[in-house]
């Protein structure tokens, strides 16, 4: 498989370069028009989904709950425990959203671990794989609580101090994925052989060679819709 | 989802993999799936993305932190966890729990059984096509959350109930507030079921599809309301009954369980409304009689230091998804030695293996969504 290296998308120099009236009117639609993807993991993924329904109703704050995948989205809410066996995909699916992005941590777990802070195979906070805007506290935090921090986060595009963007220079802006890395396969050859053969292995018990073959098995997620099968063809 | 060929043939079999992640579900189950055209030939559920070592948490928090994690390995039957903690600890303890105690929390695991229903009963529809549902069944939802809120502070996780029995005392004028609401439930409960069994299309889409035998409910040990729905008639309530459910449901009480024969998706979604029903009337049954005794206690003092005598003990209770079991084994110290789980999703996930393959996968989401699961009871 041929490897063609790309840039992540990123806002380009014209950006840094626009004027600030018109950087004013930029972040004036950004903030009202927060496609979000929720990343729901747990718990808060149920107040999540109480906050979009009728009674707190997110979605008069311009924050659209519709996002067909991580490539159509602007805001990402993590709510719920970040595993070490999930963490690869939520760090893939952020790679995959386009700038300008933010993201909201929703709840104790994906803050700090919460009540799993001494479990063996819980993320200690998803700041560990990926820079965040607001945190909402709480375990789970009530729908109030989201909406505070969806105008917290409103607030700081307005005034362009998201706290991922100064994060994404300090510790991501050499960052550059590979697009093969991003479009990978879904099914390895291995994979592949392994299904043709037996079908019953259990896949707990190769939890070592998927582990040595990288991220990407792990984090086959959703979004890769128009992806996978040319580059398969490529390989076998 | 990306689906792959292998090799050149037009036919061959393609893999397809659904999730880890998918932006309709809370929480996170992988399977892969071998399609022949349109038909699943292998399913396979992969569990693991959610797994938080909760079991080996337990052996390190004393029996009072128990209960925050027990709360959430399945966060839609919150109370019914705590509830199978404090059960199985009294019983090793002999301890006897006040009767107030007892029938108010059989009252809130009734009422919890309710929003968990409720829950699935609107997010099913969603994964059929259907949005509508989803808004009539968390008005709902937030019509009992709000008693339930009002009398532990919490709108999922409760840590109402205590080893011994409760935390606090009823508010004042609560028990009304619950009546209230719960007429207010039933009556716009018609609005929902028209919506779901009412609906032309949502029937098509689930009736015969999925069929689910009682041979393979026993091979894999699936309980619940899915188990129910294929015409096996267990429900721990009344089998073997713990709390207030003897009297509940002792013949002439308001205690009946729910049992349909088809095994198809539609009859899990049937089993679903009519416990509903059926949770509700054994929740007024308890309101009435807690209206009805004298104040009293509702806790047993407790040592400062809880120790649990040397030994083991195994509970189950009926939880809102399944048999949720506690094995503990304790060797007379203030945490356990072990403390075993037996949630319900794990089995009732775990027979997609044999339940997928043969369907279609445009029926594959509609199956899915009707083993009702919480992927957190899945992998603890």
């Amino acid at each position: 498989m041929t490897m063609t290296d790309l840039p992540m998308p990123r806002v380009g120099p014209l950006q840094e370069a626009t004027p600030k009236p018109m950087r004013l009117i930029l972040n004036w639609g950004r903030r009202y028009s927060l496609w979000v993807f929720n990343f729901g993991l747990a718990c808060c993924a149920i107040e999540f989904i109480a906050a979009s329904m009728a009674r707190h109703d997110f979605i008069r704050l311009g924050v659209i709950p519709f996002a067909p995948g991580p490539r159509q989205a602007d805001l990402m809410v993590v709510s719920g425990t970040v595993t070490d066996k999930m963490a690869p995909a939520v760090r893939r699916l952020y790679d995959q959203m386009p700038e300008p992005k933010y993201v909201i941590s929703f709840g104790a777990c994906s803050n700090s671990g919460g009540p799993y802070w001494d479990s063996y195979c819980v993320t200690k906070g998803v700041d560990q794989l990926i820079p965040v805007d607001v945190y909402v506290p709480g375990c789970p935090p009530r729908p109030e609580a989201l909406l505070q921090g969806i105008l917290l986060l409103q607030q700081r595009i307005a005034s362009e101090q998201p706290a991922s963007r100064s994060l994404r220079k300090k510790s991501y802006a050499d960052r550059r994925a590979a697009a093969a890395v991003l479009s990978r396969p879904f099914v390895s050859a291995q994979d592949r052989e392994r299904l043709a053969g037996a079908p019953s292995e259990s896949d707990v018990s190769r939890g070592t060679s998927d582990a040595s073959r990288g991220t990407g098995d792990v984090s086959r997620g959703t979004g890769d819709v128009s992806r996978g099968s040319t580059d398969v063809s490529g390989e076998a | 989802m990306v689906g792959v060929g292998a090799g050149g043939l037009a036919s061959a079999d393609m893999v397809l993999n659904i999730g880890p992640q998918h932006p309709a579900t809370h929480g996170v189950l992988r399977l892969r799936i071998t399609l022949d055209g349109e038909r699943i030939r292998r399913a396979e559920p992969i569990v693991g993305y959610m797994h938080r070592g909760a079991e080996k948490l337990f052996e390190v928090r004393d029996y009072r932190q128990i209960m925050v994690l027990a709360n959430r390995h399945d966060w839609l039957s919150a109370f019914s966890n705590e509830i199978g903690v404090a059960l199985t600890v009294e019983r090793m303890l002999g301890m006897d729990v006040p009767e107030r105690a007892t029938w108010t929390r059989t009252l809130l695991a009734e009422l919890n059984r309710v929003l968990n229903h409720l829950m699935f009963l609107g997010s099913y529809p969603l994964e059929l096509g259907a949005i509508t549902p989803i808004f009539y069944s968390f008005r709902e939802r937030e019509e009992l959350q709000a008693v339930m809120e009002e009398i532990s502070g919490g709108r999922m996780h409760y840590m109402f109930s205590r080893v011994g029995g409760l935390r606090d005392d009823l508010p004042a004028g609560w028990l009304g507030r619950v009546a209230a609401s719960i007429a207010a439930v039933r009556r716009r409960l018609p609005d929902l079921e028209s919506l779901l069994v009412g609906n032309e299309i949502l029937r098509a889409r689930t009736r015969g599809v999925g069929v689910l035998s009682p041979e393979l409910i026993e091979a894999y040990g699936v309980s619940g309301p899915i188990a129910r729905a294929s015409g096996v008639d267990v429900d721990l309530r009344r089998d073997r009954p713990y709390l207030a459910y003897a009297e509940l449901f002792a013949p002439g009480g308001p205690g009946r369980v729910v049992v349909r024969s088809a095994g198809d998706c539609l009859a899990r979604l049937e089993v679903l409304l009519e416990q509903v029903h059926v949770s509700l009337d054994l929740a007024q049954a308890c309101l009435d009689r807690l209206a009805a005794l004298p104040a009293g206690p509702v806790n047993v003092k407790l040592p400062k230091v809880l120790k649990v005598p040397e030994g083991w003990d195994y509970v189950a209770t009926e939880n809102p998804l399944g048999f949720n079991g506690y094995y503990l084994v304790s060797r007379g110290d203030k945490t356990p030695w072990r403390l075993k789980l037996r949630s319900a999703s794990f089995n009732n996930v775990a027979v997609l293996g044999e339940l997928l393959p043969g369907t279609l996968i445009a029926d594959m989401v509609a199956i899915l969504g009707s083993m009702f699961f919480v992927v957190g009871d899945i992998d603890k």
